[in-house]
């Protein structure tokens, strides 16, 4: 029933979660730089600390201009609601610190972003919580991992930067047989891409900073809940269905059938972590979401000439894209990202580290930096930067080599990025 | 907390205050595949304003064991059930939707029992398209989601039950999927929808009322329409109306508003 009452992913990203204000007419989102909101009276006061009423009281737990691309996110990933974060790190430590304490444990797919890889590997285990990881398609595996003490899987859309395909519908449904949530990192694919929670994620949350600000400008996270896990048919959950000293000896499952998660999330994890987001910022990551299909749609056209082009270069190696048969994801990239399954990839080149260095530097439109998901491409090589604190044995778990290459696809007009290839791939091969 | 409701195990919200028989009683009733959260928030406001609230998971839904009401007079027998195993003599009732018309049943079978009724999103009859209850059958999750557009009517809601950044279309598809999913026995959204196009005593109910009736009718209700209320508003001795800026998912659309009424009306 198209229209204003069932909108379709396209008036979504334009148009939810914000209405003119009522205040101004304004038809932008206006920016809300305040640290904090008016009570009507000490009642209203009282009511809204008790959450008696919902509002605004103070922007580290909400804002309006924040609220807004939480609106905005959640309805794009089909989701009951979410929370904006100062960066994708912050979102994916709430999802965990509202989950789970120390003694609890983490089964992750191995084929993650490094810096989560640290996160779980590393910092994670200082405060007790431990992670065993997984090759992405090893079901069996996921399935072993599990302990008595687990309470979450975790993996990427698609992994960073082999782009192994997470099979959801599978690992979801073993997740939810063992009573686990299943947390999926969907930076890489977008909601255009792809909607986790429809396939049987129970959260999802992206780096916001990437595809769905689009513009390299400023570094938020978001964690959207799909409201689909039963937290109290599981058992494993008592920050969730247990009374919570922190607020009154609230029971987020009973205030919520289906948000308890979101309660505790905002309720603790902003109120006593902090790691929100400015009001600032959000307003720069909606004028990114409302042209989000138009870029994607751009970003997928422009990756598969890319793709099509260095798969036929006799200098590659080798070129890691669903799109390719070739790919290990190759099927399940079909069937599960019918649309493509993103314009982050990587590729070897068949000379030595020193050729691949001289590729890089040789590049004049792709820029070398430490980011994905711009407007601009983007290339840097994964051993020496964004992965560099993993072991040989890591990196290749995760599908790295000592010579692979990442790219961004932007939306430069493909011919041009396809000659600035073409010249680097010229230059390294003479080095 | 729990109480024995003929025999079942039944869960009723409290509104984050013990319940206290000393105090005035509120009941507030959902409507179909909905549970006692759908009240989030004004369950909440009146818990810490003096009263005594129970907000029930109708028998055989979510928390609440039992077989679910397979008529509006069922589900009235068991609020007044409800009332006498909480030993609460009187109580004001407040219902949404179906939750409504067994609100209306109920103070019409013990008017002397119930000081205050309150219809939310109400229509008398409650008819519901024979595609509607084909599909509430045969395709669920196809129904669930027309309901579910037919419930809302904002992109922008303001903040709601689960706080600033809710998402309400898929707030509300979570809680019905949920719902369903919580009685495997039985389909609770056809038999709830059953129930509320079979329901014809509305007017010879509300002619039995004799406490203050307020309707509360949402502007842009495509399920109930305001003027679908108006046989019982027409039959009510002692009726008030208040339109507020929403769908038929009001209590999350606009929460204040819904809250304000009923408030208004209560004291």
């Amino acid at each position: 029933m198209p229209g204003y009452s069932d909108p379709g992913f396209d008036t979504l990203a334009v148009h939810a979660g914000a209405a003119p204000d009522p205040a101004t007419g304004a038809r932008a989102v206006p920016i809300h730089l305040s640290t904090s909101f008016v009570f009507e009276s000490s009642d209203h006061a009282a009511a809204l600390f008790n959450l008696e009423r919902s509002g605004h009281v103070y922007s580290r737990l909400s804002n309006p201009t924040n609220a807004v691309l939480e609106q905005r996110v959640a309805a794009l990933e089909g989701g009951i609601g979410a929370i904006a974060t100062a960066s994708g790190q912050a979102a994916l430590h709430l999802a965990i610190a509202t989950l789970m304490g120390a003694g609890s444990h983490i089964v992750a797919s191995t084929a993650l972003y490094g810096g989560s890889q640290n996160l779980l590997h590393f910092t994670l285990r200082r405060f007790g919580i431990d992670t065993t990881f997984v090759k992405p398609g090893d079901i069996d595996g996921w399935r072993a991992a599990i302990r008595p003490n687990t309470k979450l899987l975790f993996g990427e859309t698609v992994g960073n930067p082999g782009l192994e395909v997470l099979d959801i519908p599978t690992v979801s449904a073993l997740a939810h047989e063992a009573g686990l949530p299943l947390l999926v990192d969907s930076t890489f694919t977008t909601p255009y891409l792809m909607q986790p929670l429809e396939l049987g994620a129970d959260l999802v949350y992206h780096s916001a900073t990437k595809f769905l600000s689009g513009h390299g400008t400023v570094i938020g996270g978001v964690v959207v809940d799909g409201g689909s896990f039963d937290w109290e048919r599981s058992g494993r959950f008592a920050e969730l269905t247990a009374p919570y000293d922190g607020f009154h000896g609230m029971v987020f499952s009973e205030e919520s059938t289906v948000g308890a998660f979101l309660l505790r999330a905002r309720r603790e994890g902003l109120r006593d972590f902090g790691a929100s987001m400015s009001p600032h910022t959000a307003w720069l990551i909606l004028q990114g979401i409302e042209t989000l299909p138009l870029r994607m749609e751009r970003h997928m056209a422009n990756t598969r000439k890319v793709v099509e082009f260095l798969a036929a270069h006799p200098f590659v190696e080798r070129v890691g894209h669903p799109m390719l048969e070739s790919h290990a994801s190759h099927a399940l990239a079909q069937k599960l990202l019918p649309r493509g399954a993103g314009s982050v990839f990587s590729f070897d080149l068949k000379g030595s580290r020193e050729q691949g260095k001289k590729f890089i530097e040789a590049l004049k439109l792709f820029s070398h930096l430490a980011n994905v998901g711009d407007v601009r491409s983007l290339v840097i090589h994964p051993a020496s930067t964004t992965h560099f604190r993993m072991s040989d044995e890591a990196l290749r778990s995760a599908g790295i080599g000592p010579g692979t290459i990442r790219l961004s696809i932007g939306l430069e007009d493909p011919a041009d990025l396809i000659d600035d290839l073409k010249r680097a791939l010229k230059a390294a091969e003479k080095a | 907390m729990e109480l024995i409701v003929n025999g079942a195990r039944t869960f009723c919200y409290t509104g984050g205050k013990p319940f206290d028989a000393g105090k005035p009683t509120i009941v507030f009733l959902h409507g179909v595949l909905n549970d006692h959260s759908v009240w989030i928030l004004q369950t909440r406001w009146f818990a810490h304003h003096g009263w005594n609230v129970l907000a029930p998971d109708l028998p055989g839904h979510c928390k609440s064991e039992g077989e679910p009401p397979k008529s509006v007079e069922e589900a009235a027998a068991f609020v007044l059930a409800l009332l006498d195993a909480a030993g609460v003599q009187k109580a004001a009732l407040v219902g949404h939707s179906f939750g409504s018309l067994v609100a209306l049943e109920a103070a019409a079978r013990a008017p002397q029992r119930v000081t205050h009724l309150a219809l939310v999103g109400t229509a008398c009859p409650m008819k519901v398209s024979p595609a509607l209850l084909e599909n509430a059958q045969q395709q669920p999750r196809k129904a669930i989601d027309m309901v579910n557009v037919y419930s809302h009517s904002l992109l922008a809601p303001p903040p709601s039950a689960l706080g600033p950044g809710s998402w309400l279309y898929g707030g509300s598809r979570a809680l019905m999927r949920r719902v369903l999913a919580s009685n495997p026995q039985v389909n609770v959204f056809h038999r709830g929808f059953a129930a509320c196009d079979s329901y014809t005593g509305g007017e010879a109910a509300m002619a039995q009322v004799q406490c203050p009736v307020l309707f509360v009718l949402g502007k842009a209700d495509a399920m109930t329409p305001p003027k679908a209320a108006q046989p019982l508003q027409q039959k009510a001795r002692n009726g008030r109306t208040v339109l507020v800026d929403g769908g038929h998912a009001m209590m999350t659309e606009a929460p204040d508003q819904v809250l304000f009424a009923l408030r208004d009306f209560m004291r």
